[in-house]
């Protein structure tokens, strides 16, 4: 594996550019992982902010803060940033980083691209949030923008809204490409597809689900376009549209969104958990199978998300088994994971732990998910905050816990510094103390019968509200740690060594730390 | 680096898949149309006027269907609007008829279009309405005020559970 150190000899020596421009022009994959990182890392903080505002106007029975229509544009702007700003590209970040690493490449397969798909990010958010600041305010009808509360009845800000989904759309659908043009056609000799570490494979197959829904949630927010300002009426019963047709459109992007969001945390939860157990992972084959499976489920089970629309039985029916049988993929890979640390020889450094949380919360996450899933009880949770519950049990400790284990485990190699564990492991339980404290009363209030995204609340809620929101509080201001721990690893630090965790297997332990500028110019061998 | 042309030819295919699954986003559209009327799921009715042959005029005298008649008004429509029968007996294959009253209080000239939907669902395909004025747009002047016939035949073949109809008319503004 030496030989693939010495890099630093021919034409493609040059180190990074200095200043503000190697940041801007940067084809590198390690930097535009950073980039990508930080950027979602910003909007993390901003969506976290006007959770924030959402929180301290529920602290309270009653209207004290805010006008309810700031209050929608609050729950709207925050699904959308957490979702497209936050999430999705901290997950592109993790994977420009690793899967050249990981497969042994020299960068990704179309540089100048990556470098473009995250250079659009910023502009496409900062479009977005302009709208908070104009007459009439931002997008105010929900991060699901069903038409026509998003069409007849929108902020006349709307058109930017879609100019904004639009060039997110461009940027998820290159980076996919990119992706996956870089897993098929670059991987090191002897690295097979069935030898590929698992975060390459749930990245490789969320790409296909980029490619195959983004373009559909482009001509949804396309038709809204034309409906707004053309005079179509792709949605408005009057001329003979439909506004349900909206709904099957965008749930047909939204059910495998929400895969996508969670599929390479699964990926990187695969790769902690057997470092951590110090035993190969169990049933790598069927774990790949499993993502495959959930991938393809994805597709056609979207209308579980619409049950009280005024299906036919035979509809909430299908809907209602196909989606349960997403349980069944699922299950075998939370059984894989706890076979994977069963008999193992533990520890538990802050990787594992956010890892090891990540499949206990996810999976109540998951449970939650099958009760909605029954299409009769679903009439009773439809739009109370038990589906907020939900979505927040499968996203907070699923796709954003997996997000800060990864960070947590390949910072020793993007810095070449350990992280202070001790203030690692302070985040940890801040944060699951925090999210558990904020979350989980949702589960009763929404039962309870309390209606989301609404700014008042009758007075049987108070309680677990106002414990709601301390818990928020308490998990955002941890997040402010977190940014400490990482720049704190940054400037300095124990120095790292090449493979600073013992149970950790993958071509990218095999390089120093901190990584070169360049790995792999030329490709290792794979046995 | 000049791409490779695996590379070149991996992308080609992904790009074309793209534009695909963004054209298959606005086939939905038709797709969804086509499948709401070969299922009759959407409660959606004919909108046209149904053409009948002579033979299907035999009524059916053994069996009663009860119709109702709803109407709503979509936000912001001004317009009085109500059926002046509420409910009718009636046998298959024989022809009724019901008077739909609508005034225009406003000041101005205004144009309506009603949009019917009727429950339970799978009746859609078995309420023939040879006229309506859902098949058009109303225009009517400021104060202006017309009754609106709306005649209509229930198929013999009507499944045998269902005995009760209800028919509903929704009346959204789209003056231009």
């Amino acid at each position: 594996m030496s030989a693939v150190l010495e890099g630093h000899t021919t034409d493609h020596h040059h180190g990074p550019a200095k200043g503000l421009w190697r940041w801007v022009l940067t084809t590198n994959h390690k930097d535009i992982g950073t980039l990508y990182l930080w950027f979602s890392f910003a909007m993390f903080l901003f969506g976290g902010t006007l959770a924030f505002v959402i929180r301290a106007e529920l602290f309270q029975p009653g209207l004290q803060i805010v006008e309810p229509n700031f209050f929608n544009q609050m729950t709207t702007m925050h699904g959308l940033v957490m979702v497209f700003g936050a999430v999705m590209p901290a997950f592109v970040g993790l994977a420009n980083w690793l899967v050249p690493m990981m497969i042994g490449a020299p960068d990704m397969a179309m540089p100048r691209m990556n470098n473009w798909s995250f250079w659009i990010l910023p502009f496409a958010f900062a479009m977005l949030s302009s709208t908070l600041l104009m007459d009439g305010g931002g997008p105010n009808f929900g991060w699901t923008f069903y038409a026509p509360l998003s069409t007849t009845y929108a902020p006349p800000s709307t058109v930017l809204f879609i100019l904004s989904i639009h060039m997110m759309g461009i940027s998820s659908i290159m980076g996919a490409i990119n992706i996956i043009a870089t897993v098929l056609n670059l991987r090191a000799p002897g690295m097979t597809l069935m030898k590929m570490p698992l975060f390459v494979w749930t990245w490789l197959i969320t790409a296909f689900l980029l490619i195959a829904v983004m373009p559909v949630l482009a001509g949804v927010v396309t038709m809204m376009l034309m409906d707004i300002s053309f005079g179509t009426s792709f949605f408005s019963a009057a001329g003979g549209g439909d506004p349900v047709l909206f709904q099957h459109v965008f749930w047909f992007f939204g059910h495998p969104e929400v895969y996508i969001m969670i599929l390479p945390a699964f990926g990187v939860v695969s790769a902690i958990i057997p470092a951590f157990a110090r035993k190969p992972l169990f049933g790598y084959t069927s774990m790949v199978y499993a993502t495959a499976s959930i991938a393809f489920l994805s597709f056609i089970v979207w209308a579980h998300h619409m049950f009280t629309v005024g299906m036919p039985i035979t509809g909430e029916l299908y809907f209602m088994y196909a989606t349960m049988l997403i349980a069944v993929p699922t299950g075998v890979k939370v059984f894989n994971w706890i076979t994977t640390m069963f008999k193992g020889s533990l520890t538990f450094e802050t990787p594992m732990l956010f890892a090891t949380a990540f499949v206990i919360l996810f999976t109540i996450g998951g449970f939650s998910g099958l009760m909605l899933a029954i299409a009769p009880a679903d009439f009773q949770y439809h739009d109370t905050y038990f589906v907020v519950a939900h979505f927040h049990y499968v996203l907070v400790p699923g796709a954003i816990f997996g997000i800060m284990a990864g960070i947590y485990y390949w910072l020793p190699k993007w810095t070449g510094h350990m992280y202070d564990e001790t203030m690692g492991k302070v985040h940890f339980w801040l944060s699951f103390i925090g999210m558990n404290l904020a979350f989980f009363p949702m589960h009763f209030t929404g039962l309870a019968g309390m209606p989301r995204r609404i700014p008042d609340y009758a007075l049987q809620f108070a309680n677990f509200n106002m414990l709601s929101s301390v818990g928020a509080f308490l998990f955002g201001f941890t997040q402010l740690l977190f940014l400490f721990i990482v720049i704190k690893c940054i400037i300095g630090g124990k120095k790292a060594s090449a493979k600073p965790w013992e149970g950790a297997e993958g071509l990218e332990w095999m390089l120093p730390s901190p990584a070169p500028y360049h790995t792999f110019t030329t490709p290792p061998e794979v046995k | 680096m000049a791409m490779d042309s695996s590379v070149k030819k991996t992308t080609l295919k992904l790009v074309l898949l793209t534009l695909a699954m963004f054209c298959f986003g606005f086939a939905m559209v038709p797709l969804y149309d086509v499948f709401c009327q070969v299922t009759g799921i959407n409660g959606k009715t004919n909108s046209t006027p149904y053409q009948y042959q002579a033979e299907q005029v035999a009524i059916d005298d053994s069996r009663t269907i009860t119709i109702q008649f709803v109407t709503n008004k979509n936000d912001g429509m001004g317009w009085e609007f109500y059926p002046k029968t509420t409910e009718l007996k009636v046998h298959p294959g024989q022809f009724n008829s019901v008077i739909f009253f609508a005034h225009n209080p406003s000041k101005q000239a205004m144009v309506a279009q009603a949009i019917p939907s009727i429950t339970p669902f799978d009746a859609a395909d078995y309420l023939h309405k040879t006229e309506c004025f859902c098949f058009s747009q109303q225009r009517l002047a400021s104060g202006e005020e017309v009754d609106m016939p709306m005649r209509f035949v229930i198929d013999q073949a009507l499944p045998k559970h269902i005995k009760k109809l209800t028919l509903s008319y929704t009346l959204f503004d789209v003056t231009p």
